[in-house]
């Protein structure tokens, strides 16, 4: 299978010349494959922000080499354009781009710089909506009235509205409660189920990304340290914390019922594995 | 991008004229910008500045940073050099059409040119060299006699620092919400001066809005904190007077008075 992204020896330096210049990527290579739900962890300040702002083109790398499809996103003014399109970005605390008078209006924007037709923009627009479970009622509504979850959800159907092959989505669930947390996670999904488009979440939060993703690349210092499946990731608790991260509380648990001498797999990261854990420790009687 | 304007900026360092007090600093410029102007001839303009690339130097500030400075003012430099040079009366050098180009008209241009590139790297240097809150500071302690005329010196000098504060936030939130719409296919670079115009739309209306939401924060954090006013506040990082600054001042005065008494002789 063709990787829809990849990044060859993506290199980017901010600042260059200046007393402030820092390298946030360093000769990054990694591919990303269709369909593929994707995570990304690291340190405030790894380069994660740097790296996702590079797969749509909005970031110019100082050095190496964006691909979409196998070709250059940077090999013609045009194609990065198209590119911005295919790949829908949604940076953090979307919810403060939005600007139109009415919730109709902000998402119709991403359809209507594509310059597609009325209906079609109509249709999108209803469509995305449905996505992000936002009611027709407040499709009339000015944006600024909403809650901060509905408002969220709008700044993200905003982009669902481009129908991106590649949706990327910089921390989603940052700032919400738990209901809007799950919210918002089902709805990507769902929009990844429907569509069979390609998702990379990046997240500070271990227990999201453990429920949700298939592969995990975690960035630290500019390169990419590690790159896997969870179970893989989530098996170096030592290393992740000396990055600075950590692994899942219930993967935490059961080391600490290792260190207690308990015979368990410390390889669970979700609370169901954990559950199947448990039982098979109890020798498959469920009840205490 | 937006992150390269490099007016009022600061970049930190540990030179002389970094430490020295920003009430000297101030006071300097002050000086330095009345001898720029009471120059009398080449002579005086020459002493200025020798005095700026000494300052510059001891600084270390890069050449390339302060010509980047210079760089967006290249349109107003070149009109005032065109208007000198034409409009100039004097012994005539060359004419053709309507125009005319005399000697003074060209050594007009020429000083006048000086002058403003001279003026402008002055007080660059001055934000260069000292980071927007102890200018801020020096300058209140400067203006503090004018409080006994009930000026509302601390409350302006607040205002001064929260703005220039909130100056690279506001920069950055631009350049966020400017990289979201791009994300959502919006053109900022192509079409005419209106719908140039109207691109901006979907950045003003967000930037506002969040400018807005954050003063009410500031406000709310500020009266979290019991501030309420200058009345009997005290400081951090109180500024202390160094011979550095009593050399620095001198060193003012004495370029001053250099070039008053240059002029007398109408050098």
């Amino acid at each position: 299978m063709n990787p829809i992204i990849e990044t060859k020896e993506l290199t980017h330096i901010y600042s260059r010349g200046t007393p402030f210049e820092r390298v946030a990527l360093d000769s990054v290579n990694f591919s990303v494959n269709p369909g593929e739900f994707m995570g990304i962890i690291g340190h405030t300040g790894s380069g994660k922000s740097t790296l996702i702002q590079h797969l749509n083109g909005l970031l110019k790398p100082t050095g190496g080499q964006v691909l979409f499809d196998g070709t250059d996103i940077w090999s013609d003014k045009h194609f990065t354009r198209q590119v911005r399109f295919k790949v829908g970005l949604v940076f953090q605390y979307p919810e403060y781009q939005l600007f139109e008078e009415t919730v109709f209006k902000d998402i119709s924007f991403g359809p209507k710089n594509m310059k597609l037709s009325e209906e079609e923009i109509r249709r999108r627009v209803y469509e995305a909506a449905a996505f992000v479970e936002l009611p027709d009622s407040v499709m009339e509504l000015s944006p600024f009235e909403l809650s901060g979850g509905q408002k969220r959800r709008v700044a993200i159907a905003g982009v669902i509205a481009m129908e991106p092959d590649v949706l990327i989505l910089d921390e989603p669930t940052a700032g919400l409660d738990p209901k809007g947390r799950e919210q918002i996670l089902s709805n990507i999904r769902a929009y990844q189920e429907a569509r069979g488009a390609t998702v990379i979440m990046v997240s500070h939060s271990m227990e999201e990304i453990a429920d949700s993703v298939e592969r995990l690349v975690v960035i630290h210092d500019a390169h990419i340290a590690m790159d896997g499946t969870p179970r893989e990731i989530f098996a170096h608790a030592s290393e992740l914390e000396s990055m600075g991260l950590s692994v899942p509380q219930v993967t935490n648990v059961f080391l600490r019922l290792r260190e207690m001498g308990l015979d368990v797999d410390t390889s669970v990261y979700t609370t169901e594995q954990a559950k199947a854990a448990l039982l098979a420790l109890k020798g498959g009687r469920p009840g205490c | 991008m937006l992150k390269d304007i490099t007016i009022g900026q600061y970049f930190p360092g540990d030179t002389p004229i970094h430490r020295m007090d920003p009430r000297t600093k101030i006071l300097n410029v002050i000086f330095y910008i009345i001898a720029l102007f009471s120059c009398g001839g080449i002579v005086g303009y020459a002493l200025v500045l020798a005095y700026l690339i000494a300052a510059v130097r001891i600084s270390r500030i890069k050449l390339k940073t302060i010509l980047k400075g210079v760089k967006p003012l290249i349109i107003i430099i070149i009109f005032t050099a065109l208007l000198n040079m034409f409009y100039t009366p004097g012994n005539e050098l060359i004419h053709f059409w309507r125009l005319t180009i005399t000697d003074a008209g060209l050594k007009n241009a020429v000083l006048m040119v000086a002058r403003i590139i001279m003026l402008i790297t002055g007080t660059f240097l001055l934000t260069y060299t000292t980071s927007p809150i102890t200018l801020t500071d020096g300058l209140e302690l400067l203006l503090n006699p004018l409080k006994k005329l009930h000026a509302p010196v601390h409350e302006l000098a607040m205002m001064m620092s929260i703005a220039l504060r909130f100056i690279p936030t506001l920069i950055e939130e631009t350049d966020k919400i400017m990289s979201a719409q791009k994300a959502r296919g919006a053109d900022f670079e192509t079409g005419n001066l209106i719908q140039k115009a109207k691109a901006l739309i979907p950045i003003l209306v967000p930037l506002f809005v969040s400018a807005f939401r954050r003063a009410d924060e500031l406000a709310t954090a500020m009266e979290c904190r019991c501030y309420t006013g200058g009345e009997g506040r005290t400081r951090l990082n109180p500024l202390h007077w160094q011979s550095l600054d009593t050399i620095g001042l001198i060193c003012g005065i004495v370029l001053l008075i250099g070039v008053i008494v240059l002029r007398q002789f109408g050098l």
